[in-house]
């Protein structure tokens, strides 16, 4: 049973109709993700990566292909089985936050975990925990509004992994991010896949990429590059003066 | 190194030793540190350009030890060097000679050498990620070198991208 990969994608496709006119964005993406791993996808705009999130947390349907998530079938599902699927076991970081507006930042983290069934208490540890990772003690009660871009972000993550998602989908979650806020939302992310989170993210920063098991390269909706992300050793105990020497 | 030195002896006269030390406090890890050997020669050097002069200074108990003046030709000579823009980085690196003539040695695909040097800048990446974390929080300077190489790591990413859209 654990031998399922977590995703299974088989030459899934998708084309949108603009205006009459056919514009495929996914053209057949046969992926696979073992528990615990960490994808990042990356490509230039334009080249599918959203479509292909959205696809696999449901929020897009698919043209072909199948979708299976833990080893069923996935892409076949209903609106409310899909609604269902992301409360229970998908946590999902949009490129624009897609907060609630008139809710807390506290209780827009605690919701997720409030519906996928945790209690009060473990939903605001859960949510302690998390804000604090993220450098956001201080805002727990304010509203999305109120915060600058970095922050609505690092919220929209907290949000995603407040239900202990079997599975993080993210689209460039670092995209409205300074180096220093990138820097907590790279820690957390390093930590909760040293917990055994499995995650896809989609980004085109590579500080994100490198923190990846696997890098995915997409171009016109097709993978055009899949490779582990390797280790460049200078030498075990290089310091910053090395860098001087890395781009020779 | 030679305008390091100018500008060090523009705060003050010192010798080598002293320069060494300087060096060290300021750049922090951010640079190797110069041995010795090399601050002699370049100080020579400078002498004979008539940038720096040196004075022998007796010691008790110690051969005299020389210490170095910046002159007025020193003075601006480091003027010019701190008005002038540095060069900025260039583009035209050995990667893009191998993209380039790709097609003409028959031996790799333009596809196949992109998705290489991706995957070798995204290895750079996690060292420098790695780098970063051991660096003391309070070396603001090796910091920011970092920085600076992680951003420019990202543009050759970034172009890389643009390498693929445009010759695949
Ligand atoms: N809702 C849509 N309707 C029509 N075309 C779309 C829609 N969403 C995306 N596309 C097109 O699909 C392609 C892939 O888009 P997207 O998945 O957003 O790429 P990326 O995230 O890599 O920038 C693009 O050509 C884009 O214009
Ligand atoms: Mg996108």
């Amino acid at each position: 049973m654990s031998a399922d990969p977590v995703v299974s994608t088989v030459n899934l496709v998708k084309i949108y109709q603009s205006g009459g006119v056919p514009v495929p964005a996914v053209r057949g993406v046969d992926l696979r993700v073992e528990s615990g791993e960490f994808v990042a996808i990356m490509g230039p705009s334009g080249s599918g990566k959203s479509t292909l999130v959205h696809m696999l947390g449901g929020l897009d349907a698919r043209t072909s292909g199948e979708i299976w998530l833990d080893g069923r079938r996935a892409d076949t599902l209903g609106e409310s089985a899909w609604a269902l699927l992301r409360r229970q076991k998908i946590g999902f970081v949009f490129q624009f936050f897609n907060l609630i507006a008139n809710m807390t930042v506290a209780d827009n983290v605690e919701l997720p975990a409030l519906l996928a069934g945790a209690s009060p208490r473990e939903a605001r540890e859960r949510r302690e925990r998390l804000l604090g990772a993220l450098g956001l003690t201080g805002r727990a009660d304010a509203a999305p509004a109120q915060l600058a871009g970095g922050e609505q972000q690092r919220v929209a993550l907290a949000r995603a992994l407040a239900n202990k998602p079997s599975l993080l989908l993210a689209d460039e979650p670092t995209g409205n991010l300074d180096s220093r806020n990138t820097r907590d939302v790279l820690k957390l992310l390093a930590d909760v896949h040293r917990d055994g989170q499995t995650i896809i993210l989609v980004t085109h920063d590579a500080r994100v990429a490198s923190l990846a098991d696997r890098v995915v390269s997409l171009l016109d909706g097709q993978i055009v590059d899949d490779g582990v992300v390797g280790t460049f050793r200078r030498r075990p105990k290089g310091t910053a003066g090395d860098v001087v020497e890395l781009r020779g | 190194m030679r305008p390091f030195l100018l500008a060090l002896l523009a705060k003050e006269p010192a010798h080598g030793y002293e320069l060494k030390q300087a060096l060290e406090q300021i750049f922090g890890s951010a640079y190797p540190s110069p041995n010795i050997g090399q601050i002699y020669v370049t100080l020579g050097r400078l002498e004979k350009d008539g940038l720096v002069r040196a004075v022998d200074v007796e010691q008790s108990n110690r051969p005299n030890k020389k210490v170095y003046y910046l002159t007025a030709a020193g003075r601006d000579a480091l003027d010019a060097w701190a008005d002038e823009p540095a060069e900025g980085p260039r583009v035209r690196d050995e990667f893009f000679m191998k993209l380039v003539l790709a097609p003409m040695t028959g031996i790799a695909d333009r596809m196949t050498l992109i998705n290489r040097q991706r995957r070798h800048y995204i290895a750079l990446m996690r060292d420098l990620n790695e780098l970063s974390e051991r660096t003391d929080p309070g070396d603001r300077v090796a910091l920011l070198l970092i920085e600076g190489a992680m951003l420019h790591l990202q543009a050759d990413l970034d172009w890389l991208d643009r390498c693929q859209e445009d010759l695949s």
